[in-house]
């Protein structure tokens, strides 16, 4: 199997502290902003090796207490340093449902490898770029790894939405023998994996794949299904024996300024709607999308980050990020930063519009902007921005995407007015994971509000394994070993 | 996938189509609609229900080919499918008391988006008048089923069937004759505007159907919005029907032609490519 096997004596701990993280090949920053192929191009063996070699197998690993799902990272890396592959991977996917998604798009730098002890000097070890080599290798490969065979038990679980959430739960409950059926409302499943993050960051093809591989062990998926209209919660309660609900938090919220319904003006929902799932960047799409020339977006998180360098890919000369805080309180994932600065992209920071501009036809023409300051930290520790009176500026723009945040749905909630809610309208969910429904479970995103992928997907494991014990008929469940709770959420999608 | 089980031509550019869709066939009520998809890179494309047979699991779509995508799906033929059909979406049909007296105005295809309006308020108890009308006689669709269910005034612009006039015309007429509790308006928005206008002053409640653009039809895009009394709402879920007194209808009218120029270009395409397909014994077809 392996090039390495039987030939190096180990490394001592000294000799790996010596090695430099290595750094993830990528498109070349002027050319990839004109295309959507993946920005990130993924570890070479020889490469992934490298790196694995720099993990000194911690005894009491930081860096599975930083994962929110604690994934067993120094021993999926021990597997894939030993060149056994199959291990490494039968290891991770144990551990993490998604890891090809995860390795691509966890939030690393506040996770996991924050408190990798090798952070302490120097550079963490690179464990999202081992996740996805070993995530990716496993994809290629689906017959190296062993296939579940699980005794049916005949109960029926109904799961609404396929986002992370939903899709994590459907492949541990079927592991279960657990019949198992996920309702999404859109023609297509992924969730934001696949309406809203972009194919230059997470290739559409890889989340399919992720799908078909639970089509393959028995997951059924409903599409066109939209719970709330189609189908109710008090029906589907009757048709199968536990419900989970991880219909993610899809609302968008806009800016409440003048000019807001112009022509020219999207929310990051409806811009990347039309972009990835409807395939606007390509010219063969039924479905239309704006191609700005100066596209300027509002907010800072991963969103953000999204839409502006997906209005450079459509062609903008000027891409700008506008946001109301300095670039020290981005919560985008660093490395989206610095992809989006590789690209091209300017970044208007401590700026909050306060009006949308238009020409006589209603067209957008520009935003304006007011200048902030930081005053005192708020709730959230993050210093308050405040306005500076009489510093109104105008940035001239033919496109504004509106980046600052999303809310709960109520379409699905409101079908069942048994199900209890917060004053945000995100769903009320108990240690378990179970809403004021017996029987029916709720994560993600409408329990969390906006969140992450990650997190949405811990989720996703904690309620499959509350459900098997329900449907067992033992309930409460006993502790389950993966149910710790991570000790550090980051938020960072949202504004 | 929903396979189309009938079709028949309403009007030069409107089709009925009767597609298998068993789930919302049980559970559609009026007023609501679905978002099709013929096929894989096709748009989502927002159409009303017309019609539901829970029985046989069939819905009845009535179409207007106005763009490439409308009339990819009019041109569509028994035995073909479509691979998404997703709803039933948006709130139902308010109905007023029985024994109430109701206008109902359709323009163009709006006919087809009243006629399940018209038969919910037949169904109550309610008394319609329906005021359909097209540029000529072969414009005017569905006036033997909305009979059913009343009395029919018909309009052409050109004289030749029905009354000579816009249905505008008509309608004030019977707002002028009196004991009319509502009205229902669908049409082009030029149209649904007039009526609006024209209805005010008699202080009779009106509700028209708004065909924003739309993307999901969930309330996550928030492409669909509209101002109504100066809040912003979603047509797809809020509507599509709203008190028509309270439309800001210039920024409808204003939002429609967001993607104007890339239609063009879209039908243009199509057109191409059906005319190369066509090979050179094409002849020149007068468009309509
Ligand atoms: C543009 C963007 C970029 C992001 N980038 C990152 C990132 O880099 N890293 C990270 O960790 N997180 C990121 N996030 C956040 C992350 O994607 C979400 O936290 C996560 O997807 C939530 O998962 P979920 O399963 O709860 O819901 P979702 O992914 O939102 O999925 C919910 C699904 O339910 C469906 N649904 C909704 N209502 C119904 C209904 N009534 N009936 C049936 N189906 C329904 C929806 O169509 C959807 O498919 C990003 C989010 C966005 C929008
Ligand atoms: C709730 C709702 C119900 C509808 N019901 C019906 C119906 O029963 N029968 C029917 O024939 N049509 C109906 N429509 C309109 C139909 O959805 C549009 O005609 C269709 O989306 C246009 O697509 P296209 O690609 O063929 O044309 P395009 O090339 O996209 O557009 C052609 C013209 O139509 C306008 N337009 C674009 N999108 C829409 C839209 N979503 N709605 C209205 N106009 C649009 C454009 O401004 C343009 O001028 C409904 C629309 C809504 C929102
Ligand atoms: S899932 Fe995310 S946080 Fe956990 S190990 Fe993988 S990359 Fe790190
Ligand atoms: S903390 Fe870092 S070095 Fe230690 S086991 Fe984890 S990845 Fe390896
Ligand atoms: S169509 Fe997207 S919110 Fe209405």
């Amino acid at each position: 199997m392996s090039e390495t096997e039987g030939v190096k004596a180990p490394l001592s701990n000294k000799e790996r502290m010596t090695i430099d993280r290595v750094a993830m090949p990528e498109q070349a920053g002027d050319a990839r902003a004109h295309n959507f192929g993946e920005v990130n191009l993924g570890l070479t063996y020889q490469l992934a090796m490298l790196e694995a070699e720099r993990c000194i197998q911690c005894p009491k690993p930081f860096c599975v207490d930083g994962c929110p799902v604690r994934v067993d990272i120094p021993r999926f890396i021990k597997s894939l340093r030993d060149g056994d592959l199959p291990a490494a991977a039968e290891s991770l996917l144990g551990d993490n449902a998604l890891p090809c998604v995860t390795g691509r798009v966890c939030p690393q730098e506040t996770q996991c490898e924050q408190v990798c002890i090798r952070a302490k000097k120097g550079n963490p070890v690179a464990i999202g770029y081992l996740e996805r080599f070993v995530a990716d290798w496993a994809q290629a490969n689906p017959d190296a790894l062993p296939t579940a065979n699980p005794t049916q038990t005949g109960k029926k679980v109904g799961i609404v939405g396929s986002g992370p959430a939903g899709l994590t739960a459907a492949g541990e409950l079927v592991k279960k023998g657990h019949d198992v059926t996920v309702f999404e409302a859109f023609h297509a499943p992924g969730g934001v994996l696949i309406y809203g993050i972009p194919e230059f960051r997470l290739p559409k093809d890889i989340v399919q794949a992720e799908v078909d591989r639970l089509q393959r062990a028995g997951v059924k998926l409903e599409l066109d299904a939209i719970v709330g209209r189609t189908y109710t919660i008090p029906e589907l309660r009757e048709d199968y024996d536990a419900l989970f609900l991880a219909v993610g938090a899809g609302l968008p919220v806009f800016m409440n300024v003048p000019g807001e319904n112009f022509k020219g003006v999207y929310s990051a929902n409806e811009y990347l709607t039309r972009v990835n799932l409807m395939g606007a960047w390509s010219p063969n799409s039924q479905t239309p999308i704006l191609h700005g020339q100066k596209v300027v977006v509002v907010g800072g998180g991963n969103v953000a980050m999204d839409s502006v360098r997906t209005g450079r890919r459509l062609g903008a000369e000027e891409a700008t990020i506008v946001y109301r805080r300095s670039a020290d309180e981005l919560p985008a994932r660093k490395e989206e930063v610095h992809h989006a600065k590789d690209e091209g992209v300017r970044f208007e920071f401590l700026a909050a519009p306060v009006e949308v501009l238009a020409d006589e036809n209603r067209w957008v023409t520009g935003l304006r902007c007011i200048r902030m300051e930081l005053g005192e930290p708020d709730a959230s520790g993050r210093r308050r921005p405040k306005a500076i009176p009489g510093s109104e500026f105008v940035i001239d723009c033919d496109l504004v995407v509106v980046a600052i945040g999303t809310k709960a749905n109520p379409l699905l909630t409101g079908s069942a007015p048994e199900l209890n809610v917060n004053e945000w309208g995100y769903l009320i969910t108990d240690e378990y994971g179970m809403s004021s429904l017996p029987g029916v479970f709720a994560g993600g995103d409408i329990v969390r509000g906006a969140a992450t992928v990650i997190l949405a997907m811990g989720d996703g494991k904690r309620s499959a394994a509350a459900i098997d014990s329900w449907l067992n008929g033992v309930w409460p469940p006993p502790p389950e070993a993966n149910a710790a709770k991570p000790k550090k959420e980051a938020a960072v999608a949202g504004n | 996938m929903h396979s189309v089980l009938e079709r028949e031509q309403l009007s030069p550019n409107v089709v009925r189509l009767v597609v298998n869709a068993p789930r919302i066939a049980k559970v559609r009520r009026p007023g609501q609609f679905v978002i099709v998809r013929r096929g894989p890179g096709g748009e989502r494309i927002p159409l009303t229900i017309a019609d539901n047979d829970p029985e046989a699991g069939t819905i009845t779509l009535m179409i207007q080919a106005i763009g490439a995508s409308t009339t990819e799906l009019t041109n569509l033929q028994v035995g073909d499918t479509i691979q998404d059909v997703a709803g039933p979406l948006g709130a139902e049909t308010h109905l007023p008391p029985a024994g109430t007296h109701a206008v109902c105005v359709g323009g163009g295809v709006g006919t087809a988006v009243l006629l399940p309006i018209v038969r919910a308020l037949g169904e109550k108890g309610v008394k319609v008048t329906s005021v359909i009308g097209g540029r000529s006689k072969e414009w005017v669709i569905l006036e033997k089923e909305l009979r059913e269910a009343g009395d029919v005034v018909t309009c052409t612009d050109d004289g030749s069937y029905g009354r000579h006039g816009f249905v505008t015309q008509a309608l004030k007429d019977l707002l002028d004759a009196g004991g009319v509790d509502n009205v229902y308006a669908i049409g082009p928005v030029p149209m649904m505007r007039a009526v609006a206008e024209m209805t005010k002053p008699y202080g009779v409640e009106t509700t028209v159907s708004l065909n924003a653009i739309m993307v999901d039809g969930t309330g996550m895009c928030g492409g669909c919005r509209v101002t109504i009394g100066g809040e912003t709402k979603y047509a797809c879920v809020d509507g599509p029907e709203f008190n028509a007194h309270q439309v800001n209808f210039q920024e409808l009218a204003d939002r429609l032609t967001t993607y104007r120029s890339f239609e063009t270009s879209a039908l243009e395409r199509k057109k191409a490519e059906e005319a190369a397909a066509l090979g050179a014994c094409a002849t020149t077809e007068v468009q309509a």
